[in-house]
């Protein structure tokens, strides 16, 4: 053997699940080995996430250009690799990903996430030595508007969820007479179960830095802010040291890149608070006040931070700029559709069996993404019913819907958005009325109070979703949440506000027979809602274990060996218990 | 609370606007919460009313005007989460550290629980962070056993 990598995923699960111990027993392993010795270069890294987060800890071994991937690696399977792969030359067939491992990379198109996964964050060297800060230096040979004019030739739409054309909104800010200009770039990434922007800023910092200072360059920017939230600390931990890195090499600083220019980077920390996301808002948090809305216009790119032309990009937008500089607009816009261009990455999470980071190019369908890459619905028996994109500003979207393609303006059609893309997926165990009370809890918590729509009609509909989950649902409630819905959409500043009600709209849409079940039949057909569940054991489908008989803390079950359990319901609380531990599924 | 501590903070922001807020997660970092002392000091030393301070702190989250439990328990409750039975789990805990509804922290200050929008750990939900570890695929008994480890480690 001459030469050998060893890539181990370091993103935010592979840590959870205990990356930087396999890492240790890695580099301790092939010590012991006396390989180090004999292997010059670094060969254990750590990299950004992988993407098949349900699989890890995975880690790639690479002997002599010949690569293989483990799953579900853990400390104490190491030392066996090493020995019978890396020192006897014959991987360990059964710790291998399986089939499935290649059918969820089939789909994807990995431009952006290619580089996570591969190379080692924390190592500048590692991506200027596959063409990083190559696309800046192109850049900077060009004039700021032919920046801007390849921008835009690419058809890029900002990934954070609006889908506004990033080359325009460039160009409005570089034709302000006013010379002192910032660029943001938003890591403020609230949506719960979105996870898309922490991983390419942990797997691939320096791309994110690098289109600032691509998009710094074209608009005029001396100046520039990373606004992340600080519930992410490893991103953070990992920008700081991108940072570091980058102005040590000059292409931060002054007269960077061997221009007449200077141009640096700042880090803020959110404060935890989800309309910060927001763009003025995010820029009164920058300024160190409280983060609320103000009318627009002015635009930010004309009146922005500390009152100055300010562009706002997303993470991921800002991530694709350099492969667009390097690569030519014309070439991201061979990906996707048109006035949909490239691809996008999702979060895909939920009741699906293949969980993590994807990237697909739009205009893909529903379908494509939940079955072909995702494996389809979780757990045996049970049926897919909606995916939820977009977060508390998105909607559901029914599974006789998943032939629809994946884009902007489709999704907007289909009462949901795209979002910044997070992708939660739910079985026919999901009650929908439940999903539309969780994210008006979260919205009614994190209204600011400045819009009386939003900051009272959010808990008025919540109040009412509340209701009817307990069975005390009114007849014309659905009629009342239709009308605060539309009011609070039209009458509130910010997207938030504006936004609040799609969670509730949506499934109304799609699932009002749900709704309707709940108020008329005192009926949840999911059998999530407590109050209306009168549990009993199927007859059928009940393999007589007794794990609900032990679980049950009312005594309510009665069971014994190799006979079938039976629940009394007027000792029955209602507390879920045995429905939840059924292995069969067998309580209804 | 020394006063030596406290100009360290203000020395790091010294030429710059708009610095309230990394402020105030400074002297939380350092105290581990926000106290009314701090705040009018604060106010004295730069001049900025101390009402300016409190909007601040009172409008995002991770503000804490009151002192926290020596262990921090953060529940995720994002959406996968809240899919995957974050509910339950939630529970459990409460029940186990006896907290009554409307309490967050123990009676003996040596557990608070807490929850959060998404720690963006969404394949292996559902999560829990305990003094920033993070926990997969968390059921209500592996909370418990969790928590009894826990507590026989920790003070």
């Amino acid at each position: 053997m001459k030469d050998l990598t060893i890539r181990v995923c370091a993103g935010p699960v592979g840590l959870a699940v205990g990356s930087q111990e396999v890492i240790d027993s890695f580099t301790k392993a092939l010590r012991a080995g006396g390989l180090k010795g004999k292997i010059e270069k670094k060969c254990v890294n750590k990299t950004g996430c992988m993407g098949f987060c349900a699989k890890d800890v995975l880690v790639d071994v690479i002997v002599d250009g010949k690569s293989s991937t483990y799953q579900f690696v853990t400390s104490d399977m190491v030392s066996l690799i090493v020995e019978e792969h890396i020192i006897n030359g014959k991987p360990v067939e059964k710790w291998l990903v399986s089939d499935d491992y290649h059918a969820f990379h089939e789909k994807q198109t990995k431009i952006l996430l290619k580089q996570c996964g591969h190379i080692d964050p924390e190592d500048i060297n590692a991506y200027t030595e596959i063409g990083g800060y190559k696309g800046a230096e192109k850049a900077f040979s060009m004039k700021p508007a032919e920046v801007i004019a390849e921008v835009k030739k690419s058809g890029l739409r900002g990934r954070g969820g609006a889908g506004f054309s990033t080359g325009q909104k460039w160009e409005g800010c570089r034709n302000n007479k006013e010379k002192t200009r910032y660029i943001i770039c938003n890591a403020d990434e609230g949506d719960p179960g979105a996870f898309m922007d922490r991983s390419i800023i942990e797997g691939n910092p320096h791309s994110v830095i690098e289109g600032m200072i691509i998009g710094g360059y074209a608009i005029g920017a001396a100046t520039g802010y990373i606004y992340i939230r600080a519930e992410y600390p490893l991103a953070v931990e990992r920008l700081r040291i991108a940072l570091e890195q980058a102005r040590k090499k000059k292409f931060l600083g002054k007269n960077i890149f061997g221009k007449k220019y200077d141009f640096d980077l700042k880090i803020k920390l959110g404060a935890g608070a989800f309309v910060c996301g927001e763009s003025t808002a995010l820029m009164f948090s920058i300024e160190g006040k409280r983060g609320m809305p103000r009318p627009t216009p002015p635009r930010s790119v004309n009146k922005g931070l500390w009152g100055k032309p300010t562009v706002l990009n997303n993470v991921e937008t800002l991530a694709n700029i350099p492969l667009i500089m390097l690569n030519g607009g014309k070439w991201f816009a061979s990906f996707g559709t048109p006035g949909n261009t490239g691809t996008k990455v999702f979060a895909l999470t939920g009741n699906v069996k293949n969980t993590g980071l994807i990237e697909v190019p739009l205009g893909i369908s529903l379908k494509e993404i939940i079955i072909d890459i995702g494996g389809g619905v979780e757990k045996k028996k049970r049926k897919l019913k909606a995916v939820q994109t977009g977060g508390p500003s998105g909607g559901c979207i029914p599974a006789s819907h998943f032939d629809m393609p994946v884009d902007f303006d489709s999704m907007k059609k289909a009462g949901s958005i795209m979002g910044s893309g997070g992708m939660v997926v739910m079985d026919d165990h999901t009650c929908m009325v439940d999903m539309a009370k969780f994210f008006l809890t979260f919205t009614k918590d994190e209204s600011c109070g400045k819009c009386v729509t939003c900051r009272i009609g959010t808990k008025r509909m919540l109040e009412v979703l509340t209701r009817i989950t307990e069975g005390k649902g009114r007849k014309d409630d659905i009629d009342l949440l239709l009308e605060l819905g539309f009011t609070i959409r039209k009458a509130s500043l910010c997207g938030l506000g504006m936004s609040a009600p799609n969670p509730v709209l949506s499934t109304l849409r799609f699932f009002r027979d749900e709704y309707e079940a709940h108020i008329k039949d005192g009926i949840c057909p999911a059998g999530v809602c407590k109050a209306m569940r009168r549990y009993k054991v199927s007859t059928e489908l009940c393999k007589k274990c007794g794990k609900c008989y032990s679980e049950c803390p009312s005594e309510a079950i009665t069971w014994e060996k190799k006979k079938k359990a039976k629940i009394d319901t007027s000792k029955c609380v209602k507390c879920g218990a045995c429905y939840e531990t059924c292995p069969f599924d067998a309580i209804l | 609370m020394s006063v030596d501590k406290r100009k360290q903070i203000l020395k790091k922001y010294h030429d710059e606007g708009g610095s309230i807020i990394s402020i105030l997660q400074d002297t939380q970092d350092m105290f581990g919460y926000i106290s009314e002392d701090m705040v009018f000091w604060l106010s004295g030393e730069l001049n900025i009313p101390a009402s300016n301070f409190f909007g601040v702190a009172t409008f995002y989250a991770q503000f804490y005007l009151k002192p926290r439990g020596k262990n921090i328990l953060t529940a995720c409750c994002g959406t996968a989460c809240h899919v995957k039975g974050s509910g339950a789990v939630n529970s459990r805990i409460r029940a186990d550290l006896s907290l009554t509804e409307g309490e967050n922290t123990t009676k003996d200050a040596r557990f608070t629980l807490e929850s959060v929008a998404c720690v963006g750990a969404c394949s292996i939900a559902p999560v829990l962070v305990a003094n920033s570890k993070v926990y997969g695929k968390v059921t209500p008994d592996k909370a418990s056993s969790m928590l009894k480890e826990f507590k026989k480690g920790a003070e």
